[in-house]
């Protein structure tokens, strides 16, 4: 009677009896905690079909001498914890992971270094799992034959929080993710994107990090997403955005920084967005907002000397701009209320010039160039007549 | 030779340290650039105005310093002349001169206000960037200043207006005339030439530089490949330097050479 309530402990180690790590599981009972101990152990494929915690003493090392997934994941309530997953397989038609969470629920996978990953932690199907502290690093440069680091596939309720990725195509991937809470990582030089949402409703994530992806991060399809607190930076490149909008509804985005990307916001088919009290600094365009984007409240941030404010592709415009601040505004406050007494346009003639014909970058803060956006200012043709904050505010936003 | 070239310039600075016009002119940067740093927050948009400014007077200041000299100072130009001193000396002499307050004016100005707002040393590249393109285009504008002054030595009015028209022509119609182009030819390829054509105007090759300097990021989401081969790398500063160089040999070499031949 008393032994089945008590957990017991099997311990794996290149000197112990047992040696192998799938052994040491096929042992086990469910409710058992299996321990390995330092060492490197060749193996792939593992499976964990019962509930149990899989702890790693010292971090040992599982190589899956690049052949298919390392470890699968397969029943409710497991526990990986402190190990190092090496080389994966990689394949143009199978996604090959370092740990594959499939159709389980309640596990907690944390504290893992893995490298030379195809696809890193991969939750399919599952619920109320936690991915925590891990790192994941792979150096393959090329899209196609690198996978995602934190891969979510018709989840529900993940918690992703404290990791580490760099390196992979994206960073964190969600797609079909319901109620996901992403918080406290940091993705950084990914081929693509930092993270990726696709088709994910009800989600948050916040006081990330997302650095010098490829392509910035990508927030589409999805609804009362809530983006808060995360940094965006240094997103370079051609195709890059700090934050990147398409076919987005009622969602928040709220006290983020965006500092040094092309492009800190682009938003394209999204409707119903709050942007507030975020800083926009240093990046080359501020926003960029397509015609087909309406219904977008911007307040409350701080525009911080951006070369471009706003661009769009439309004369007529569907969004709201409201007391926000603007380094680049020139107006006067007269009454001394804190607000400006002239409207700030943030679309400028030379922006549109620019989505005209976009050799004339080059002529970028030439006297020229003023001139004539100072007189669009004053009398706007060319612009969107309607785009202005009615109400910019005279002093940075605390 | 050297020591008659430094005694002819040590003799220049004397009389302009006596005219006070230079040490105004150092003021005037001095206080423009310590207001813009009180009043514009101290970061890295103050250098940006500043580089505006400078992009847009100093050209001016120049040029209408380099051929105000030739004219005020015909007597004396030609009383060495009627001295043995080789013409070449006489010309990099009254150069150097004139050429080397003016920049230190301009340098020292900016400098002070720099160093004591701290911004020297949060944002040294960009500053030494400011200041060495502000030397620079000092050097070249007072050269074509002699130039012009040497070529209309005896018709002033047509001097100082040549001297407007080129100023106006170079600060600002050039680059109307280039999105002229770039409109116009629009359905072609026009990153190389577009490159091409700014690097043949020194303000705009300075201004490049300075936007190479503080856009980087706006720059890097041009789609295409010239343009952010061209921007991405060290590639447009190494290159623009060189044109800069070339801009500031020629009109000083071509000045030599009508010094050298004119018969005063």
């Amino acid at each position: 009677m008393i032994t089945t309530f008590v957990q017991a402990q099997i311990i794996v180690s290149p000197n112990a009896s047992i040696t192998s790590i799938q052994a040491g599981i096929d042992q086990a009972a469910a409710g058992d905690t299996v321990v390995v101990y330092a060492g490197t152990y060749q193996e792939n494929n593992i499976e964990i079909t019962k509930p149990l915690v899989l702890m790693g003493i010292d971090r040992p090392v599982i190589d899956g001498n690049n052949e298919g997934t390392i470890l699968v994941i397969r029943a409710d309530s497991i526990t990986v914890q402190g190990f190092e997953f090496r080389n994966t397989g990689r394949s143009y038609i199978r996604d090959y992971a370092a740990i594959l969470i499939d159709q389980a629920s309640d596990f907690i996978v944390k504290e893992n270094h893995l490298y030379n990953v195809f696809f890193g932690i991969y939750l399919a199907e599952t619920d109320r799992g936690k991915v925590q502290n891990n790192r994941i690093e792979s150096y393959d440069r090329r899209e196609a034959s690198s996978g995602n680091g934190i891969h979510l596939w018709y989840v529900r309720n993940p918690e992703i929080i404290g990791n580490r990725v760099e390196g992979m195509r994206d960073g964190i991937y969600l797609e079909f993710a319901e109620n996901a809470r992403i918080h406290g990582n940091i993705s950084s030089k990914n081929n693509r994107y930092g993270l990726h949402y696709m088709f994910s409703n009800g989600g948050t994530y916040y006081d990330n990090t997302f650095r010098e992806n490829g392509a910035g991060v990508a927030v589409m399809y999805s609804e009362d997403v809530d983006m808060k607190n995360n940094l965006f930076e240094h997103n370079w490149g051609p195709s890059s955005y700090g934050l990147l909008l398409k076919d987005m509804r009622q969602s928040n985005i709220e006290g983020n920084r965006f500092y040094k990307n092309t492009v800190a916001i682009y938003s394209e088919s999204s409707t119903n967005i709050q942007i507030k009290r975020n800083q926009i600094e240093q990046n080359g365009w501020a926003v960029n907002i397509k015609s087909s984007s309406a219904r977008n409240y911007f307040t409350e941030n701080n525009f911080i000397e951006n070369s471009f404010d706003v661009r769009t592709d439309s004369p007529r415009n569907n969004n709201l701009f409201e007391g926000n601040y603007w380094s680049n505004y020139e107006g006067y406050d007269l009454d001394r209320n804190g607000t400006g007494d002239v409207p700030y346009r943030p679309v400028s003639l030379f922006s549109v010039i620019i989505e005209k014909q976009p050799e004339s970058l080059i002529l970028m803060r030439s006297m020229f160039i003023r001139l004539l956006d100072t007189a669009e200012r004053i009398m706007p043709v060319l612009t969107p007549k309607t785009l202005y904050d009615e109400q910019p505010k005279m002093h940075r936003i605390q | 030779m050297n020591s008659l070239l430094l005694h002819i310039a040590k003799n220049e600075w004397k009389s302009l340290l006596r005219g006070k016009w230079v040490v105004g002119y150092g003021l005037i940067f001095l206080l423009l650039t310590d207001s813009l740093l009180r009043f514009g927050g101290g970061g890295p948009e103050a250098l940006l105005s500043l580089s505006n400014v400078m992009l847009l007077f100093i050209p001016l200041v120049g040029m209408i310093y380099g051929i105000l000299y030739i004219y005020q100072s015909r007597e004396f130009i030609e009383l060495l002349l009627t001295q043995p001193i080789d013409r070449k000396v006489l010309f990099w002499g009254l150069f150097v001169g004139i050429s080397t307050p003016l920049m230190l004016a301009f340098v020292i100005g900016s400098l002070l206000p720099l160093g004591w707002h701290g911004i020297l040393i949060k944002g040294a590249a960009a500053s030494a960037m400011v200041l060495g393109l502000g030397a620079v285009l000092t050097l070249i504008f007072v050269s074509l200043g002699f130039l012009f002054g040497l070529t209309f030595y005896d018709d002033r009015i047509k001097g100082f207006g040549f001297t407007i028209v080129v100023w106006l022509f170079l600060a600002i119609l050039y680059d109307g005339l280039v999105l002229m182009l770039v409109f116009m030819f629009g359905h072609y390829p026009l990153e190389r030439f577009v490159i091409a054509v700014s690097m043949l105007n020194p303000i705009d090759l300075a201004r490049i530089m300075v936007m190479l300097e503080f856009d980087v990021s706006a720059l890097m989401g041009y789609t295409g490949a010239v343009f952010n081969r061209f921007f991405g790398s060290n590639m447009g500063i190494i290159i623009a330097s060189a044109m800069l160089t070339l801009w500031l040999a020629m009109p000083a070499w071509i000045g030599l050479r009508v010094f050298k031949k004119k018969d005063f």
